[in-house]
Parts: C-alpha cells; sequence; structure tokens
C-alpha cells in the first residue's frame, strides 16, 4: 500500500537511473541517515556507542571492500586483515612523521598505501584462480603479520611493537567523545558507502561482475582482467586500509599487529557471506549480524542459565558462541545462501503488494 | 654441511607431518569438489577425543594397561569421527548440493567452528596428553662424520613412516578396490557417477569418514607432539600451502607438496631467517607456494582448470 | 518466503536489540572489580589457574567478612588474550556497580591498550608481574602498578644468578645467550635490558622469535643446537612454554640450561612433559607452588568447605593460582590502604584506589596475618615506584614438583632504574604527559 510505484513516471534517464529512483525509497534514506546522525547521539548510551555502534561503522566499511572484491570481482580474499593492518600502520606513520599532517588525510593517505600493497599482493590473481587464489592471499596475511611485528620502522622503533594515537584534530574539532568519534566514522562511512554505490553501478563495477561472472568470456568481448582484477584489489584495499585506520585510530587507540589477524580476516568473510555478496546492503547487514551476535549470547545465554539455575561460566558461554556462530552460518547459507540483502530485498518485493497477496 | 643435512632431514620429516593434515583436504576436494576449511578443526576433535577418552576409559573401567587404553579409545575415536562424517553429510552437505564453491566452503568454516566450540565443551580446554609410546629421546647419526653428529627426531621420524603408510594405504584404497572406483567416479562428474547408480550421499559419508580417519592419525601424531590443545587448528594453516603447491585433486601432491614446503620453511628459517632477524617460516612457506603457482596455477600436480565459455 | 516468516525474522531482530542493551545496575556500595580473564583460546591453560585464584581470594575477603564490612564484587569477562576484546570488556565493565575500582588484564597487549584509557577513567590498571615495564615510574604513568615484578627486573635476576652460577660478572664475558620468545609486546618486554646487560659484560644475546601461538619450534630448536648457546632463557606463554621443553628434549639441549620468566614456570607448562622437564629452571616472583601455606588453607576451609571453590581442588596451591591470589590481594589491600586514608567502611573510587596503592605498605607482619607467611616479602610503593618490591628467586621442576633452587636476589637499582627513567621520559614526551611531582602524588 505504501510501496506502491503507482504514479511514479520518469521523464529524463537520469531519475530513472538514479540510486533510490523511488521516492519512497529516497525518503527514507533520507530519513534513516539523519536519524544517524542526529538521533542516534542523543538517544543512545555512551556504552552502545562505543562497544557496538562504531565497531559497526568501521567493520562496514571494512565489509565494503571486501564485498567489492569478493561479491562483486569473484576473488576470494583471505587477506582482508593485512589491508587494514598496511593502512593502519600506514596512517600512523604518515601522522607521526609528517609534522603538522591533519589527521583525515593521514588516514586517506593510509588507504592509498594499502591500495598500492594490495594490487601487489593481488598480482597473482591474473594467473591464479578460485581457491587456490584464497589461499595465495593469506600470503600477504602473514607477511605483513610478520613485518609490522619486525621491521621497527613501522612502529617508530616501539620496543614493544605496539603503537598508539592521541586524540585526532580535524580542522579544529577535536575527536575525544564517543560521540564525536561515531559521527566521524558516519561521515566517513556515508561518503564512502556512496562512492562504492556509484562505482559499482558503473563501467567499472560492470566490469568486476563480468570477472566474476565468467572472467573467459569477459575477456573474450574485450575487458581488459588485468585492469578489472587489479582495479578491484586496489579499491577494495583502499577502503579496508581506510577501515584500518579508523578501526587503529578511533576504535582501539592503541594496537598491536595482532588486532589485524586472521580472524579478522575470516571475520570480514563471514560478515560479507551472511550479509550478501554483491550487494552494498549485504555488507551492512553483516556487519550488524557478527558485531552484535558475540554481545547478544553474552546477556542470553547466563539469563537462560538462570532460568534452568545454572551457573554457566564465561567459558562455556564462549564455547556455545562458537557453536551457535558456526551453526548459524551454515543454516543462512542453506536457507539463504545470497544472504541477508536478499531477505531483505524479498522483504521489499512483498512489500510493493502489500496488503494484497499477488 | 652437517648441519645443513640435519636441518633438510628435519624439514623433510617435518613435511610428512604437514602432508597428514594436507591429506585430509585432498581426500575431501578429490570426491566432493568441497574446500574442507573444517579440517584443522576435525584434527583437533579426533586429538581430543583420543586424548579424553585415552584417559576416561582406564577410569571408567578400572584397567591400567596403557595399550589396551589407548587401543579402545581409538576404537572409540574412530566411531565418533564417523558419527560426525555421517552428521556433517546429513545436517550440512546434503542441502548444498550444487551450490557454488564459495557458499560450500563458507559452510564447512561454520563447521569449522562448531566442531571447535563444540569438542572444548564437551571434553574441556586444557592441555591433554596423548601418550601412544612415541619415542621422545633424540638419536645422533654419523657422529664420527660430522662434529656433533646429525639429529634425527625419532618422533618425527616414526610419525612420518606412518604417514607414508598411511598414503601407501589410501593410494591402494582409491585403485583397487570398487569404493574408490566410485569415489573417483564421484570426483570427475557427480551427474554422470548418479546416473550408473552410484548413490552420492553414501559416498559423502564414506569419503568423510576416510577423512576423519586421516584427521584422527594427524591429530594423534600432532597431539603426541604437542599436546592435544586448542592450537591444533592452527596445523591447518600450516599445510594449506602444501595443499595448493600439490594441487588439490592429487594425493602425491599432497606428499611432494609437504616434503618442498617443509624443506623449504627450515631451510629458510635457519639460513635466511637469522638475518631478518626470524620468524619467516610461516610467510615463506606460503611465498613458496605462490612462486609455484605462478608457474603451474593448479599446483604441481592438480587438474588443469577447464572452464567452459 | 512467507510474508510471516520475514515477519517472525524481524521480530526476532528486536528481541535481540531488547537483550543487548544492557541492563542498568544501581550503584552498590559493593567494591566492583571487572575481571578480564581467558579461559578459552591458546592461552586458557595458564589463565584459568590464575583466575580461579583470583576469584577465590575474592570469595575468601567476602567469608572474612569484606573490607571492614565493605563486600566485593566482580564481573567475568572472556577476553580470549586478544587485545581488542580485553578493550570491549573494559569499555562494557568499568562503569558497572558505582564504577570498577581496579582492572588487571593479565595481557601485556591489553596493558597497552588499557594504559590510554586509564588515565581518562580514572581507573588503575595493576599488572602485578606483567604489563609495561617502565610503568614502574609512576610519576609518568600515574594509573599503571606493575606490582612486585616487572619484566626489567625479572630479566636482570636472571643474569644475576647467571653470573653467580659462573662465578662472577666477569665470568659471562663471551657466553652465548638465547632468549626465546612469544613475537608480542609481552614476548620483547626483556630485550631492552637484556641488551644493557651484553653491553656491560659482554656476553652475546641470540634473540629468536616465535610466532604465536608458538606450536611451531622446531628451527628455533635447530638453530639453538646450531648456535650452542650457554643458557637459554625461555619469555612463553600457553602452549609455547610445553612445546619449547618438548622441542628441547627432541633435540638433545640440557634443560638445566633452561630458564624461564615467572609465566613460563607453572604446572601446565612441565606437567605432560613430564619426565623431559626435569632441571628446567623458571624464575619465580616470590611464590611458587606453595599447598601448605596459611592462606591456601584457609580458602579449603572457608571456600570449598562451602562448596563455593571456583575451580578443581587439584589446582589451589599451584604456581599460577597463587599468583591469581596474590593479584588480588594486593587489589583488596589497595582498597583498605584506601579505607585507612579516606574513611573506613567507606566505598572506594578509582583515584582514591590509587592512591591507595601508591601508598602500599605491606610489611612482613601483616603479610604473615594475611597468610601469606612465607611467601612474600615485604612491598611497599610509592609514587615514583609502582613496583614496591624487586625481590625474585629460582626454582626447578624435578619431574613431579617445583622446588627453590636459589636464594633471593634483588632486582639491581643502579641498572634498572636509568632504563626506566629514560623510556618513561620518552613516553612522557611522546604523549605530553607532565610527571606528577611529589605534591601531586599525594592527594
Amino acid at each position: 500500500m505504501f510501496y506502491r510505484e503507482n504514479g511514479q513516471f520518469k521523464t529524463t534517464y537520469q531519475s530513472d537511473q538514479q540510486i533510490f529512483a523511488i521516492p519512497q525509497d529516497r525518503w527514507a534514506i533520507l530519513a534513516i541517515v539523519v536519524f544517524a546522525f542526529i538521533g542516534v547521539p542523543l538517544l543512545v548510551d555512551v556504552y552502545l556507542l562505543r562497544a557496538i555502534l562504531i565497531p559497526f561503522l568501521i567493520l562496514s566499511l571494512a565489509a565494503l571492500g571486501v564485498n567489492i572484491l569478493v561479491g562483486y570481482c569473484g576473488q576470494i580474499t583471505l587477506g582482508a586483515g593485512a589491508s587494514m593492518a598496511v593502512g593502519a600502520y600506514a596512517a600512523y606513520n604518515f601522522l607521526i612523521r609528517v609534522s603538522g599532517m591533519p589527521a583525515l588525510a593521514a588516514i586517506l593517505l593510509g588507504g592509498l598505501v594499502a591500495a598500492a600493497a594490495g594490487i601487489v599482493f593481488g598480482a597473482p590473481s591474473l594467473r591464479v584462480r578460485g581457491l587456490y587464489l584464497a589461499v595465495a592471499t593469506l600470503a600477504a596475511q602473514f607477511f605483513w603479520d610478520w613485518a609490522f611485528l619486525r621491521v621497527k620502522w613501522f612502529t617508530n622503533d616501539s620496543s614493544s611493537g605496539s603503537v598508539s594515537v592521541a586524540d585526532i584534530n580535524l580542522m579544529g574539532w577535536t575527536i575525544s567523545t564517543p560521540t564525536d568519534k561515531y559521527l566521524f566514522c558516519l561521515g566517513i562511512l556515508v561518503a564512502f558507502s556512496l562512492a562504492a554505490k556509484n562505482l559499482v553501478r558503473g563501467s567499472i563495477g560492470r566490469q568486476w561482475m563480468a570477472i566474476r561472472d565468467m572472467d573467459v568470456a569477459a575477456t573474450v568481448i574485450g575487458i581488459r582482467p588485468m585492469y578489472a582484477k587489479l582495479s578491484a584489489f586496489a579499491v577494495s584495499s583502499f577502503y579496508l586500509g581506510v577501515a584500518g585506520a579508523l578501526w587503529g585510530f578511533i576504535h582501539l587507540g592503541s594496537w598491536e599487529p595482532a588486532a589485524f589477524s586472521i580472524d579478522r580476516s575470516f571475520q570480514l568473510l563471514f560478515m560479507v557471506i551472511i550479509g550478501g555478496m554483491g550487494a552494498i546492503s549485504g555488507s551492512f547487514f553483516g556487519a550488524a549480524f557478527i558485531v552484535i551476535l558475540p554481545i547478544f549470547l553474552n546477556q542470553l545465554l547466563p539469563w537462560i542459565g538462570t532460568w534452568f539455575g545454572l551457573d554457566i561460566s564465561v567459558a562455556l558461554v564462549e564455547h556455545v558462541q562458537l557453536m551457535v556462530f558456526g551453526g548459524l552460518i551454515v543454516f543462512f547459507l542453506i536457507v539463504e545462501p545470497h544472504g541477508i540483502a536478499r531477505l531483505w530485498s524479498t522483504g521489499r518485493e512483498k512489500l510493493r503488494l502489500w496488503p494484497f497477496p499477488h | 654441511m652437517g648441519f645443513f643435512i640435519e636441518t633438510l632431514l628435519g624439514g623433510l620429516m617435518s613435511g610428512m607431518l604437514y602432508s597428514l593434515v594436507a591429506l585430509g583436504f585432498v581426500l575431501i576436494y578429490k570426491a566432493s569438489g568441497v574446500f574442507n576449511f573444517a579440517q584443522g578443526a576435525m584434527v583437533l576433535f579426533a586429538a581430543l577425543s583420543m586424548a579424553r577418552f585415552s584417559e576416561w576409559i582406564p577410569e571408567w573401567l578400572g584397567m591400567d594397561n596403557l595399550f589396551m587404553a589407548n587401543l579402545l579409545a581409538i576404537v572409540v575415536s574412530v566411531v565418533v569421527m564417523f558419527a560426525v562424517a555421517w552428521l556433517i553429510e546429513r545436517l550440512v552437505l546434503r542441502h548444498l548440493v550444487n551450490q557454488e564453491g564459495a557458499t560450500l566452503l563458507m559452510a564447512t568454516l561454520g563447521i569449522g567452528y562448531f566442531l571447535d566450540g563444540i569438542g572444548q565443551t564437551v571434553f574441556g580446554n586444557d592441555i591433554y596428553k596423548i601418550d601412544v609410546g612415541m619415542p621422545k629421546e633424540p638419536v645422533m647419526m654419523l657422529e664420527s662424520v660430522f662434529d656433533g653428529g646429525i639429529l634425527i627426531n625419532k618422533e618425527d621420524f616414526v610419525a612420518a613412516f606412518i604417514a607414508a603408510m598411511l598414503v601407501l594405504a589410501l593410494t591402494i584404497f582409491f585403485q583397487k578396490t570398487s569404493t574408490g572406483r566410485a569415489l573417483r567416479a564421484v570426483a570427475d562428474d557427480h551427474q554422470a557417477a548418479q546416473s550408473i547408480g552410484i548413490p552420492l550421499g553414501r559416498i559423502w559419508v564414506i569419503v568423510w569418514c576416510v577423512a576423519g580417519i586421516t584427521a584422527l592419525v594427524a591429530g594423534i601424531i600432532w597431539g603426541s607432539k604437542l599436546g592435544a590443545q586448542f592450537s591444533l587448528s592452527t596445523v591447518a594453516l600450516r599445510a594449506l600451502p602444501v595443499v595448493i603447491l600439490g594441487g588439490l585433486t592429487s594425493v602425491p601432491g599432497a606428499i611432494i607438496g609437504g616434503l618442498i614446503i617443509g624443506v623449504g620453511e627450515k631451510l629458510s628459517e635457519v639460513f635466511l631467517g637469522p638475518y631478518v632477524g626470524g620468524g619467516i617460516e610461516i610467510w615463506f612457506a606460503y611465498m613458496l607456494a605462490l612462486v609455484f603457482l605462478l608457474v603451474r596455477p593448479q599446483g604441481l600436480f592438480g587438474e588443469k582448470i577447464i572452464d567452459r565459455v | 518466503m512467507k510474508l510471516r516468516n520475514l515477519a517472525g525474522v524481524a521480530a526476532a531482530i528486536g528481541l535481540s536489540a531488547a537483550l543487548t542493551a544492557p541492563t542498568a545496575y544501581a550503584a552498590a556500595a559493593d567494591q566492583f572489580f571487572p575481571l578480564l580473564v581467558y579461559r578459552t583460546g591458546a592461552y586458557a591453560p595458564n589463565g584459568v589457574p590464575w583466575a580461579n585464584g583470583f576469584l577465590d581470594y575474592m570469595k575468601l575477603v567476602n567469608a572474612r567478612g569484606g573490607v571492614n564490612g565493605v563486600k566485593l564484587s566482580w564481573e567475568e569477562c572472556e577476553t580470549g588474550y586478544a587485545t581488542d576484546r580485553g578493550v570491549e570488556c573494559y569499555e562494557r565493565l568499568k562503569g558497572k556497580q558505582g564504577g570498577a575500582t581496579a582492572v588487571q588484564p593479565l595481557s601485556t597487549g591489553i596493558t597497552f591498550a588499557l594504559t590510554e584509557k586509564a588515565p581518562v577513567d580514572k581507573i588503575p590498571v595493576i599488572t602485578a608481574g606483567y604489563g609495561r615495564s617502565e610503568s614502574q615510574n609512576g610519576a609518568v604513568f600515574g594509573w599503571n602498578f606493575p606490582l612486585i615484578g616487572t619484566y626489567w627486573m625479572g630479566a636482570d635476576v636472571l643474569i644475576q644468578h647467571i653470573a653467580k652460577k659462573e662465578g662472577g660478572f666477569d665470568k659471562l664475558k663471551g657466553k652465548k645467550i638465547a632468549l626465546v620468545y612469544h613475537d608480542s609486546p609481552y614476548g620483547k618486554e626483556p630485550i631492552a635490558l637484556l641488551q644493557d646487560r651484553a653491553k656491560m659484560h659482554g656476553f652475546e644475546l641470540e634473540l629468536l622469535p616465535v610466532a604465536h601461538p608458538g606450536v611451531e619450534q622446531k628451527s628455533t630448536w635447530l638453530q639453538i643446537r646450531q648456535h650452542k648457546p650457554d643458557y637459554v632463557f625461555l619469555w612463553g606463554w600457553g602452549v609455547m612454554n610445553s612445546t619449547a621443553i618438548k622441542e628441547a628434549q627432541a633435540t638433545g639441549y640440557p634443560r638445566e640450561k633452561m630458564y624461564g620468566v615467572w609465566w613460563s614456570g607453572a604446572e601446565p607448562d612441565v606437567k605432560d612433559v613430564g619426565d623431559g622437564a626435569k632441571g628446567y629452571n623458571a624464575l619465580a616472583m616470590q611464590h611458587g607452588a606453595e599447598p601448605n601455606s596459611a592462606v591456601v588453607k584457609e580458602v579449603l576451609a572457608k571456600v570449598f568447605a562451602k562448596g563455593q571453590g571456583t575451580g578443581p581442588k587439584e589446582d589451589v596451591g599451584e604456581v599460577l593460582y597463587m599468583r591469581g591470589l596474590i593479584s588480588a590481594m594486593l587489589s583488596v589491600e589497595g582498597v583498605r590502604t584506601a579505607q585507612e586514608h579516606f574513611g573506613k567502611g567507606k566505598h572506594i573510587t578509582g583515584e582514591q584506589m590509587r592512591w591507595g596503592l601508591e601508598h602500599l605498605d605491606l610489611d612482613q607482619k601483616r603479610l604473615d596475618a594475611l597468610g601469606f607467611a612465607g611467601v612474600m616479602r615485604p612491598v611497599k610503593t610509592s609514587c615514583l615506584d609502582h613496583m614496591g618490591s624487586a625481590w625474585a628467586r629460582i626454582q626447578t621442576w624435578d619431574g613431579k614438583k617445583w622446588h627453590f633452587t636459589s636464594d633471593w636476589y634483588q632486582g639491581d637499582e643502579k641498572v634498572l632504574r636509568p632504563l626506566v627513567m629514560t623510556v618513561s621520559a620518552k613516553y612522557a614526551q611522546e604523549k605530553h604527559i607532565t610527571p606528577r611531582t611529589p605534591e601531586d602524588c599525594k592527594k
């Protein structure tokens, strides 16, 4: 009833092809964004901001990067954590070594360095495909894990390998309170999501999707695989690098290479698969799921335990979390292999007809 | 020179141990086209099962004989792994027939997490001992020829021997028995195999059972070396370069790949490592596999990837 | 998919949102302690006994009647030794029940992260026997308390012991010492001091890192076999320790020449190696395994007898259990000292707790009364010295138990203090911290 497109006639190609072609969509998205910027900081308490919303925003950005590579270009990568690490350490070095470097510039430059590293370590994709490529990307993961522990220059000669960043400054606005951090991350996320959505709708996005679907056929019709694949690696690593810099600067404040280990890479891949590969909204759904699930289980399991009068130890909660996590992944893959984004779009399709059955 | 030989031998034996784990990957991929990321978790689960049952069985039955306890524990663990294989096929694989590779990969990752969780819930998360009588002291050979002799790690040597025996058994199984032929048929083409009457579901259960036994052997050997504890599942990450170097579909490839990776790792760590501060083993193995892949993108012995355009 | 099912999914999401919101706690008069522990993961075998000891002591204090009537409350949070989970646990629990009194992360990595946050939140971070070695300097690190032991002090004691065995510091010249360390901030901590001492006495230091989780040490020990160091120092954690000893056995390196730090010298590290670990030495940060101590007997009587023991009874009195017990004791004594100053029977805030921890004065009489006779030496902290005590000794595993095999050593202030001051000054300069003056400390 509310979602009908009755009476909406487009008179220009531009209005027909825009991202949110239906006014209901546009208004809804605008409302969500405005609520996110204004409503959430006012309504939500500090703990939720710090523990759930900020990680969610940063990991969505990272999941966007992985989605571009895995979902849109079809190159499975297990080295996403390494790109985040490169971005974080590069941004740190720019901030520390170049006096007067604004924090935002350092973060973006960190992303660029990550993009360059991504191109180098993505070069094997030109020769190696499928599962072999997935395992080959692990080379990048382990190499950077080692490099940031061993090469002292990266960590400003810190004896422990641990680095930290104090409050960052954005043109006079000091980002120190959780609300500031939340708004900063939200701003970056909105800008980058818009960019990603436009990229995947454009020529380069279509090239990526052609490579994903059938790369030999794509080459035959004239798409240059080197350009397409390496640009996917570059853009994806840029997003991951910026996300890594944000994770280190904003969320953790002080980090060591283990913060970007292979577990992080797997976590990002899970987000993309559960959220929906090949869908921008899938990155957000997946990130929300993965961020909230452990915290949810942490509250739920002891609560269930009190019903049965059992004292559930944190170890048991942890193990059950692993089991539920694994079980939910399998469940999702069986029920909806295309992820939550597909559930969402199915829901929207139903809404178009509601309350009519067909 | 003696030290070089020592490192070389150590690398070869270490490589055989990686091959043991890699075999599990290869078996499942060969027969069902699924890359089983849960292999590490299966090795851990099998090792925990062996360790705990060899502790519990003497308690329950009140006996003292270590050999009998180990034997019974092995039997029970085999049954447990068979049950796991059957459940995986029933609950997960059956519903994911015909899905694309990435989906199946993620499903096995999910199974891996689940096995990790349930293994530690049921068996506990301490370090548990597996004592199958492996020799622990080293033996020095050729002490007259080389200064200090060449160190042979007896435990690794026995483990390498067991791995070789297992490979031999598996090769005979695949080549000579009718079940083995059926497995190869299924690996070739699911639909063709079904059309001549090979029961797909049962074949997959058999494959996962065989992989489970391989995981048990690997679990016992690695568990005897390191103790059955959580980090055992990270051994799978060390075996991945072996799998891709040898080729995902080749059992001899897993062995040759293992030997190459083992030697490459140890030689690089001992001779190149000191110049860069050490700790380069893990990524060197992956880089080595990557270099081989650039020359042969499907691994040394893997099947060429044929695409229909 | 039917619309019903989608509606059900939406309802489930709503329920999960409700459950994820943290429940509000009324501020109570209890002293709340967040417990950042790890009972799962690669380091669980060592983390579990520490956590059990810590919890049992807290229960014991409550059974004794609390601290001048104020009871202790706590909540466990699983960190899995991961820094970001540790930070998340800290953030979640720091404001509960009137605010956290102090936090003990049991991980050097998490300590680094919390060092930035603690001054802002005004919650002391107690890192008894771990953490940043330079945080001993309380003028710069006002909120870090590496009580009764830091890694530089431990490494220093090891060198003193080796020198004593060799017959004097001058005999160290030309010797080789290999450091097999966990490739993380924890493992790298002693390097600075060992390099200083190597320059001073002319011995060669070989650094051999082992990547997390530490199960792959074959190449490390092959290198040790080639280079034949006179001594091997082990700075490992979790399964890395037992693997190191097993590899030492497999390459024939005499265990008598191996010395582990106090986190590499506990039962989980040697038990499943059994006789193969005979002769292995480790640092004892004052205490070893103390099953006969008065405090252990009290725990068994007052906590276990009532069925409230946290872990298995067999673990009570083991090395890591005692360490957890002692860490909890230091926390509680900090509360008590703060109460003496700010008001007995009152609830203590984080800032007051910091005052308490900075003015700790546990003499032997007090320690004996608490049940630590023969286990601990006096602890006295001050503004410039957040460590409070620099005593340690060596213990050796005989295949079944740990025995003390040396006299007491004290960390050499002449070597340690300059290093602490230089490194903490560098930190202060980097972070634009003005070191506190003695007047600041009195507040």
